[in-house]
């Protein structure tokens, strides 16, 4: 034990005298999430868009009017033509094209109908339906207050009420979800890395050759930034409670347990990875190219899994940043009790006794 | 001029004789490029409802019916009470819970009005916003069905009516590959460059090999551009592999403007492999490196406008993807891929990265001493 | 033995780091061909003097020309006239012999066929032409370091400077080493050498020793040894260190 004790005072003196290094440690979990939960969101807002409107009448002056007025849009530019949209479009600078019909006031009170058209840029499929969507509605209201009956007949009345995220901020979602993945990429690259230094360097050798027990060498390494982690996780849940007013709705204790618990998961992967690689450039390949994409795509705060083909939804399941988001949401957001999160804590579990069973298994491998 | 040659064919011979990197390098950005766009999907369709209709009269169930046959809606749970429902959204297992509140047809009868109670999961906003919207909009329908049933109108309708239709240029179907594949592999090319340059310097630091390169006469700039050069040149073999695997796997045709494409991202490569040097000049271990390029990498790629829209960004956001370069190839690549936006429409993206390039790559320069 | 036509010409030269200072106002020359030894404890600034020289490392105050080049002026000409064998044997281990070769050989200006010729010369007198296509990587410890060597004279330098070339290596292969830098010495070669085995500075034509940063002992080993009535260079250092040491105290 006190073997123990001593290796893990050597990796902490390493990772304390190089002060640079552990700034970034510390501070980029900071920065990243003061940055993402602030400006990461799902909405769309300041859109540019432009009008084609030949009729220039009171009615669509005053859709016009309201579309301006709303804080999803912005009226960049007025067209002239029809020809005209093609090259907004390809300029970049317009996402949308109000077209109304020529004499729309006229038809609308004469024939009870106007057209109005909605071309959205497709090339961003998500903000052009979105677009879409909001200036439908916003057309719809100024349709509804055109009859000038405050109640029809007959109407269903829709009452509604966001669980949870009451102003849809988007840090709600996003917060969990950029935890996740730091605390998962920084993790396994920090132990792998250590890990393969060490090789590269040529001393693990030595401490292979001293009669300390292999398991106690990289346990050792693995326990500071089991310690930094924690340090992250503070920080985090401060800024996040204080500064982005994100509520811990569930117990502050089952969260960091749970976060323990992946923390050590991702420390054991690092491990893992350290033991296929003794070049501390594909040690670093491997975390940085092949795992920070499908951590950020497939761990669901980016987009929602159940909408992905199924070969991608196996895969999911396989990235542990995606179970720790669920189990962060549940308990900080929806507030909810270990029983819900179960399931998740047991497949993280899970995968840590296979990412330490093939870790070992290979260690053993290369010594005999 | 020949110190420069020999500085390639040595970073070349080395490049050669590590073949791990070389595959990873190739193959792991193909298979990204295939697997992930799949993933990149905000299309909202089958969202999990859950009703609970606390009335069980015939207006209810038609209004049930009338939603699940609908394509956006599965019904998760059909329950009188609303507590198994909101379990159902705890455990993720529904998105929206629909309430007919008892005397929902008696109200809707006899007063002319009746509520109905939509409680959405709003961790999610979009999710959320869109859900409901569809479903007011079904709501809407039903209600006008009602109407015009229950108040026997002739089929004239006196009432003026806006008609909506839409129509969305150059992606029809609103194919959300066409949208992503090339947004991804500007992410691959921009990792793996930025990675690669910014531990190259920093590893024969650590190596010392450095030293007997300082000891020589090789000027500082020779030096550099001997690091630059075959990263550069790889970078654009990667650009092409995976232009036509979009090709293959996606059909994402580049239109006539191929060559702009390369234009941009031979510049876009210059100016990113210019930062990862950068890095490398200021760091003494790769451990740091990685770190910074690490830490880059995640505000490029999130604040890119590839996956969130960087207009709804608040300002002080938007003010960092000025300077944020993935953003601009983001930008470029989806006018010249889907729209066909021709030289002039990117002629300002370009003499931006131009000037970051050579910001970039003369710090580099300038900060790279051969005598500390 | 004289040795005309000062190579190096050190004055003052101070390198502080902080306040701890490295090395602390030495002054000394060397002339054309001998082999001059650096001799000190690890610590006592010698490696740093001699980067110094090299252009590795920005002297704190001092003056020095080296190879009829200033230091404050001219530090890049003098990259072109010297050679340099850094304590870690910098040779690229991914890359074969030749390549090494014909790298550095190309940076330092030669032309292909000077290269060629250079090349197999060098191949032949270390008995490596077998090896010539092997990386650098599976070579042992001893012919990396006489590698090392042949490479940093292999464009003819005027001034060669060694940083502690022959450590943990076996005597023979150390004997082998040395004949190497004697026969570039009498090619008119300046050898700099830096080292802390004491017996390796009988090879040298003269010897500087450094304690704590300053220059104790400047004289061929001959001399040194009748000076302080010592038997061996050793001794001749250890009676100097320990004066050093002595002085720490007080």
């Amino acid at each position: 034990m006190r073997q123990f004790g001593i290796f893990i005072l050597k990796e902490t003196l390493h990772i304390w005298r190089d002060k640079r290094t552990l700034f970034i440690l510390i501070g980029m979990p900071i920065a990243q999430i003061l940055i993402f939960g602030f400006a990461l969101t799902n909405e769309v807002k300041n859109s540019n868009i432009a009008i084609l409107n030949p009729a220039k009448d009171k009615a669509s002056r005053q859709i016009i009017d309201r579309i301006e007025a709303s804080k999803y849009f912005d009226v960049y530019q007025e067209l002239n033509k029809p020809e005209d949209i093609d090259l907004a479009f390809k300029s970049g600078k317009i996402k949308m094209v109000i077209v109304f019909q020529s004499k729309f006031e006229s038809e609308l009170e004469k024939n009870h109908r106007g057209d109005i058209q909605l071309i959205a840029d497709g090339s961003d499929p998500n903000t052009a339906t979105t677009l879409v969507n909001y200036a439908s509605a916003i057309i719809r209201d100024y349709q509804t207050e055109l009859i000038q009956l405050n109640k029809l007949p007959y109407s269903i009345r829709t009452e509604l009420r966001m669980l949870y995220n009451p102003q849809l901020k988007g840090a709600f979602n996003f917060v969990p979800g950029v935890m996740s993945m730091i605390l998962l990429l920084v993790c396994t690259l920090m132990t792998s890395i250590s890990i393969v230094r060490e090789k590269e360097l040529g001393t693990m050798e030595i401490l292979l050759a001293s009669p300390v027990q292999p398991f106690m060498i990289i346990g050792a390494k693995a326990v500071p930034y089991f310690l930094l982690s924690l340090v992250n996780i503070a920080t985090i849940l401060l800024l996040s409670v204080y500064v982005l007013e994100i509520p811990i709705r569930g117990s502050l204790l089952l969260l960091v347990l749970s976060s323990m618990l992946f923390i050590i998961t991702a420390l054991i992967l690092g491990l893992f990875i350290s033991t296929i690689t003794d070049s501390q450039m594909t040690a670093m390949f491997i975390a940085m190219v092949g795992m920070f994409l499908p951590t950020v795509m497939l761990s669901g705060f980016m987009f929602p899994i159940e909408n992905m083909p199924l070969p991608l939804r196996i895969m999911s399941n396989v990235v542990p940043a995606k179970w720790y988001f669920i189990i962060v949401k549940s308990i900080m957001i929806k507030g909810l009790g270990i029983s819900a999160i179960i399931k998740e804590l047991g497949i993280l579990f899970g995968m840590m006794i296979i990412f330490l069973g093939l870790a070992i298994r290979n260690f053993k491998i290369r010594l005999a | 001029m020949s110190s420069l040659r020999f500085l390639l064919q040595k970073e070349f011979n080395q490049i050669r004789r590590n073949p791990a990197i070389l595959r990873m390098m190739f193959i792991m950005p193909v298979i990204q490029l295939i697997v992930l766009p799949f993933a990149a999907n905000y299309e909202v369709k089958e969202i999990k409802l859950a009703i609970v209709d606390q009335d069980h009269s015939s207006y209810t169930r038609e209004c049930t019916q009338k939603i699940i046959s609908g394509k956006y809606f599965n019904l998760s749970s059909y329950n009188q009470s609303y507590g198994p429902a909101i379990i159902e959204v705890e455990q993720d297992k529904a998105d929206l819970i629909l309430t007919f509140p008892p005397n929902f047809e008696k109200d809707l009868i006899r007063e002319s009005e009746a509520s109905v109670f939509l409680a959405v999961n709003g961790i999610n906003g979009v999710k959320a916003s869109l859900g409901a919207a569809y479903l007011q909009m079904i709501l809407r329908d039903y209600n006008q069905d009602i109407r015009s049933r229950l108040m026997q109108f002739p089929r004239f309708n006196p009432e003026p009516l806006v008609e909506i239709s839409y129509r969305f240029f150059y992606n029809q179907h609103l194919l959300y590959p066409v949208f992503m594949v090339p947004g991804i592999l500007t992410l691959l090319l921009t990792m793996i460059g930025m990675f690669l340059a910014s531990l190259n310097i920093v590893r024969e630091k650590e190596i010392g090999t450095i030293e007997q390169i300082n000891v020589t006469p090789i000027k500082k700039y020779h030096f550099i551009l001997g690091k630059l050069i075959p990263f550069w040149l790889m970078s654009q073999v990667v650009l092409t592999i995976g232009l036509v695997v979009s090709r293959v796997v996606y059909g994402i045709h580049v239109g006539n403007h191929l060559e702009l494409i390369y234009l941009f991202s031979a510049i876009y490569m210059l100016a990113v492999l210019g930062l990862g040097l950068l890095i490398s000049t200021y760091s003494n271990t790769q451990q740091q490196a990685v770190l910074v390029s690490f830490f880059l990498m995640m505000v490029f790629i999130l604040l890119s406008g590839l996956y969130t829209s960087i207009d709804s960004m608040p300002f002080w956001a938007k003010v960092i993807t000025w300077f944020n370069p993935v953003a601009y190839f983001v930008a470029v690549m989806r006018m010249v891929v889907i729209k066909g936006s021709g030289f002039w429409d990117i002629a300002s993206h370009l003499a931006i990265i131009f000037a970051f390039a050579l910001f970039l790559i003369s710090w580099a320069i300038l900060n790279y001493r051969k005598r500390t | 033995m004289q040795f005309e036509n000062k190579v190096i010409i050190v004055d003052s030269l101070t390198k502080k780091f902080g306040d701890f200072i490295a090395v602390d106002r030495i002054s000394f020359d060397v002339g054309q061909g001998e082999i001059f030894g650096f001799l000190g404890a690890n610590g006592a600034g010698k490696t740093t003097a001699m980067k110094i020289l090299c252009g590795l490392s920005k002297p704190t105050s001092g003056k020095a020309i080296v190879a009829g080049y200033s230091i404050d002026k001219d530090v890049e000409l003098i990259k072109t006239k010297i050679g340099y064998m850094s304590q870690k044997f910098s040779l690229y281990d991914d890359l074969t012999i030749s390549e090494n070769l014909n790298f550095y050989g190309g940076i330092y200006g030669l032309s292909s066929k000077q290269i060629k010729n250079k090349m197999n010369q060098l191949l032949n007198q270390l008995e490596l032409e077998n090896e010539k296509n092997n990386l650098v990587k599976s070579l042992p410890l001893g012919w990396k370091q006489k590698l090392s060597f042949s490479i940093s004279i292999f464009h003819d330098p005027k001034i060669v400077f060694l940083d502690e070339p022959t450590g943990g290596v076996d005597p023979i292969t150390r004997r082998e080493f040395w004949e190497l830098i004697y026969a570039a010495a009498t090619r008119g070669t300046t050898v700099f050498v830096t080292t802390h085995y004491m017996d390796e500075a009988e090879y040298c034509d003269r010897v500087c020793i450094m304690v704590d940063g300053k220059i104790e002992a400047l004289n061929t080993p001959g001399q040194l040894r009748q000076i302080f009535k010592a038997s061996s260079m050793d001794q001749v250092f250890y009676t100097l260190a320990r004066n050093a040491k002595r002085s720490e105290l007080t």
